[in-house]
């Protein structure tokens, strides 16, 4: 999309946008670029020389069970909790959008986790999951040792996974339901006047209409699953038991700032974003079908 | 319409109900277990009945964590990010829209990219870049040989240096670098019917006249809301703080819940643990609830 | 008051080319309505006056100074726009003063002037309202007072009436008129609505295809139509029109199946021409007359102080408008008797007048 009507003198354009450049030249493209030639390289953290390594860091990377264990936990993390996220949030948004009787309460409502910060609710399902204090310790009591989150892997993963699905539940209720009410109500007034009953009209109509929601929500949800689980597992997990919960955006971090091995932690970095980047052009490749769409 | 459906009215309020329950027990679990003395806390199952410690957990918790200037910072670097990318981004998005300057798709894509990896993919180099903020413009320097030319012409060694750890600024600027912002203003200029903007030059407007006189004003909405997601976004952040600020003197609020529990393996004193917590999550529950409107509004808008 | 002088003006947006060539001269003070058809270029032709579109070729001058390379403020035309177009986060003071106070005039001198406007176009009570909470008509009147306020040489309206509803546009019509005659400024006024063009017009331009078909007074170009799209564009319902052919006596309509005798023809026999008849001019007969063209009447169209019959010619579609109380049932056959005087010739290959035609009609002879 283009304006038609544009102002033809461009040194208030230009001007305008130097401070955007520079903030992204600075904090982007520069850190970027620094991150491919740290992961082509070999240095002695701040300071020593670089060592032109070519592509040995990745190398050693995909080779390390660890890193694989890794990659196998953020997408087990990311396809468990987005469905999880955004079935759930699909469902309520479709009963609120009946308008039945305190529709108002939930859409209110429904929304607040979103504005908890993930370490805060990571901390407050720590509580809630914990083995010994928390409510499943009812659970353990009748029957010990079926829930332990700081031994059991499975366990840690079911942890973090209910906290995000509980914040993004939140998120992604806005769309669906701003989906929903965009809908024109003669549409399904429409069906309404074919025969049509409530849930062959949801089937028939108003699920087909919001599928374009439904693939932007995905790719933010898996996006927004490789970073904002960081809270989360640093509370609640810490990577652990045993690696089980040690997502990619984790990993990067305790190989980067804890083991200081930065050229390791750039090489993981720039898989990363290749991912992500992959992710975005899916995005657009959805994007050009929504236009067909409407 | 009419229609009779008592059936699935029933689970549609059923389900509702139980959505709204799992949806605000967390908020209500922690309050309750913040009353609780350290016995009752840990008592399995945990009684729902409020107790009666609530101010001194609350108490306990803001002098161990220090928590009163810590939401302090949280406060100065959440409000700064949210003016920083209200400001900058309508600056952007201005430029971008309503000029048609050589390099504009270059730079439109240069932004939009910044979109697509967020802060915590690119986090090592970006710390380091901090460190010494300058150090990009060096080796610019360095590398077409400026630097040189500088020393043999003035004798002066150019050395940039500005570290910005512990800073406010280190805080705020990496997070305003991104270009959520700039879209949302871009989608909603876009929408600025033509007519107004040759209404204002048959006014005698300039570029910079109009900017301030009709499109910023008829922004206030989209501002409002972008103000609000950034507030929120800010508040929240937690891995760039936690490696940026190592003195306590700029730490943030959220950081700081890690100090209310041990390591891994040990048994936290939960009725502190989520008095913390209730006091670290109340600002932005305060903030999505005052301004759900501008929330919703500015979230949708991203989808666009 | 300024005079317009546009010479050779063209337009083009990227490959096509949307203005041709367009030369017109605006007198001082004159109020000068640009009709026709959308997609024409009567409105790109209009911002290029106004300063808001690049013009491609050609100049254009105001009081004798060319504009083309100036910015809209500097060449002292004020324009109201289409939708109006008033800032809807600004009162109505504050959108009528707007231009004064990027001028910077001072605050009390704004003020008066505002209050002056305000005065002529009855907004007084309204200043402080918002757009959001006018009436159309009202919006309208601020869009005029905020083009009013700056004294300027040229007044662009821009279509500014096709959003009202009809009776609205009828009184804002009038009111403009009025105004016209007070500030005598030079004015040019875009519409695609002809009872508008009609009505408001000093001199009217008919505009088609990024090309000016003609100019003149609104009598000059109902009377006598440059072209074949000046004679079905103006004037409701349209001029019939009817193919034919010229031959040594007379002409031969509709293929050879009517004939219109005629003394001597100025054309070389064997032309093939339109001829142009209005529906006004036509008058009912009945079928018997002698000279008379028999038709079968298809539908009649009731409009209160007179009705429109629309007739089948021998599969061609003709329309006749009269006011006298008759009432031809569908179906039935009527005559149509029609006056040399009021028919009209156009080329058949390039559309235009062919006057020498028609002085060759010496009397009735049909």
């Amino acid at each position: 999309m283009e304006k038609r009507v544009t102002f033809a003198s461009w040194t208030i354009g230009i001007l305008f946008a130097v401070p955007q450049l520079l903030l992204i030249f600075t904090f982007f493209y520069w850190p970027a670029g620094q991150a491919v030639y740290w992961s082509l390289t070999l240095q002695q953290p701040w300071g020593g020389g670089n060592i032109w390594v070519g592509l040995d860091n990745f190398r050693s990377i995909l080779a390390n069970a660890d890193y694989w264990n890794s990659i196998t936990a953020s997408l087990v993390f990311a396809g468990i909790s987005t469905g999880l996220a955004m079935f759930i949030a699909l469902v309520l948004a479709a009963l609120t959008d009946r308008q039945l009787a305190g529709s108002r309460l939930y859409r209110v409502v429904l929304i607040w986790p979103y504005g908890i910060a993930a370490p805060a609710l990571a901390m407050a399902f720590r509580f809630i999951l914990a083995p010994e204090a928390g409510f499943l310790a009812v659970v353990n009591k009748g029957w010990p040792g079926f829930w332990d989150p700081g031994l059991d892997g499975a366990d840690a993963m079911a942890s973090i996974i209910i906290a995000f699905s509980w914040k993004y539940v939140g998120y992604n209720f806005i769309f669906f339901l701003a989906a929903f009410q965009a809908i024109p109500r003669s549409l399904i007034e429409a069906a309404a006047m074919d025969g049509s009953g409530v849930i062959r009209r949801f089937w028939d109509i108003q699920f087909p209409l919001i599928t374009p929601t439904i693939f932007f929500l995905l790719v933010i949800n898996i996006t927004e699953s490789f970073q904002d689980s960081f809270g989360i597992v640093d509370i609640m997990t810490s990577g652990g038991p045993a690696n089980a919960t040690n997502l990619m955006v984790y990993k990067i971090y305790s190989d980067g700032f804890k083991g200081l091995d930065y050229s390791g932690a750039a090489a993981q970095s720039i898989i990363l974003m290749v991912l992500i980047v992959l992710l975005t052009i899916v995005q657009f490749r959805f994007i050009e079908r929504r236009v067909h769409y409407r | 319409m009419v229609e009779r459906t008592p059936i699935l009215n029933f689970f549609t309020h059923l389900i509702l109900f139980i959505g709204f329950v799992f949806c605000i027990a967390p908020f209500v679990v922690v309050a309750i277990a913040a009353s609780h003395n350290l016995k009752d806390v840990n008592d399995v199952p945990m009684s729902l009945l409020p107790g009666s410690d609530f101010w001194v957990n609350i108490k306990t918790a803001w002098t161990t964590a220090d928590l009163g200037p810590k939401l302090l910072n949280s406060f100065i670097v959440a409000a700064g990010v949210a003016a920083g990318k209200v400001i900058i981004s309508a600056l952007t998005a201005f430029a971008i829209v309503y000029f048609r300057f050589p390099g504009r798709i270059f730079i439109f894509w240069l932004i939009f990219v910044t979109l697509m990896l967020p802060l915590e993919v690119r986090i090592v180099p970006t710390y380091a870049v901090v460190a010494n903020v300058l150090a990009p413009y060096q080796a610019i320097l360095d590398a077409t040989g400026l630097s040189w030319l500088i020393e043999k012409v003035s004798g002066v060694q150019v050395s940039l240096n500005l570290g910005l750890l512990n800073s406010y600024t280190g805080l705020i600027l990496p997070l305003v670098a991104t270009a959520t912002g700039t879209f949302l203003y871009r989608q909603f200029f876009l929408t600025v019917p033509d007519e107004l903007t040759e209404a204002a030059r048959m006014d005698g407007a300039g570029p910079l006249r109009f900017f301030i006189d009709v499109l910023l004003p008829l922004s206030r909405n989209n501002m409002a809301a972008l103000g609000t997601i950034m507030f929120l976004w800010a508040w929240n952040q937690y891995l760039w703080p936690l490696l940026i600020t190592t003195d306590q003197s700029h730490a943030m609020a959220v950081t700081e819940l890690k100090s209310l529990i041990p390591n891994v393996g040990g048994t936290p004193e939960w009725h502190i643990a989520m008095a913390g917590t209730l006091i670290v999550m109340l600002p932005p529950l305060i903030v999505v609830v005052f301004m759900q409107r501008w929330l919703v509004r500015g979230l949708i808008a991203t989808e666009k | 008051m300024a005079s317009i002088a546009i010479r050779d003006v063209k337009k083009n947006y990227a490959k096509t080319q949307v203005v041709h060539g367009v030369d017109l001269d605006f007198a001082s003070g004159e109020f000068v309505v640009i009709l026709g058809p959308s997609g024409c270029g009567k409105s790109t032709l209009l911002r290029m006056i106004a300063g808001l579109e690049e013009i491609s070729g050609g100049t254009i001058a105001i009081d004798g100074t060319v504009v083309n390379k100036l910015e809209p403020r500097q060449r002292g035309c004020a324009m109201v726009f289409q939708n109006y177009a008033l800032y809807p986060h600004m009162s109505v003071a504050q959108n009528i003063g707007y231009s004064l106070k990027v001028a910077g005039v001072p605050a009390g001198e704004r003020n008066q002037r505002i209050q002056a406007v305000a005065r002529m176009l009855e907004l007084e009570h309204l200043l402080e309202r918002k757009p959001m909470a006018l009436s159309g008509g009202q919006r309208q009147r601020v869009a005029m007072g905020r083009a009013m306020i700056r004294e300027p040489k040229v007044f662009l309206f821009d279509e500014p009436l096709s959003n009202l509803d009809a009776k609205l546009r009828v009184q804002m019509r009038s009111e403009i008129r009025k105004l016209h005659r007070r500030l005598n400024a030079t004015s040019v006024f875009v519409t695609h609505d002809q009872v508008e063009a009609m009505t408001l017009a000093d001199r009217l331009v008919v505009m088609n295809g990024g090309r000016v078909e003609q100019v003149g007074t609104p009598g000059e170009i109902y009377t006598r139509p440059a072209s074949r799209f000046v004679a079905t564009f103006v004037g409701a319902p349209a001029m019939n029109i009817l193919e034919g052919t010229v031959e040594r006596d007379g002409l031969s309509l509709l293929g050879g199946s009517r004939r219109l005798a005629t003394a001597r023809v100025g054309l070389p026999v064997g032309t093939k021409v339109a001829m142009g008849i209005r529906p006004e001019a036509v008058r009912l007969v009945a079928p018997e007359t002698a000279g008379a063209l028999k038709a079968t009447v298809d539908l009649v169209e009731e409009l209160g102080a007179g009705r429109v019959i629309y007739v089948d010619l021998d599969g061609a579609p003709f329309s006749v408008m009269t006011s006298e109380a008759v009432h031809p049932e569908p179906g039935s056959t009527v005559g149509l008797k029609i006056s040399p005087d009021d028919m009209h010739f156009f080329s058949s290959e390039t559309g235009t007048r062919l006057d020498v035609f028609k002085a060759s009609v010496p009397e009735p002879a049909l």
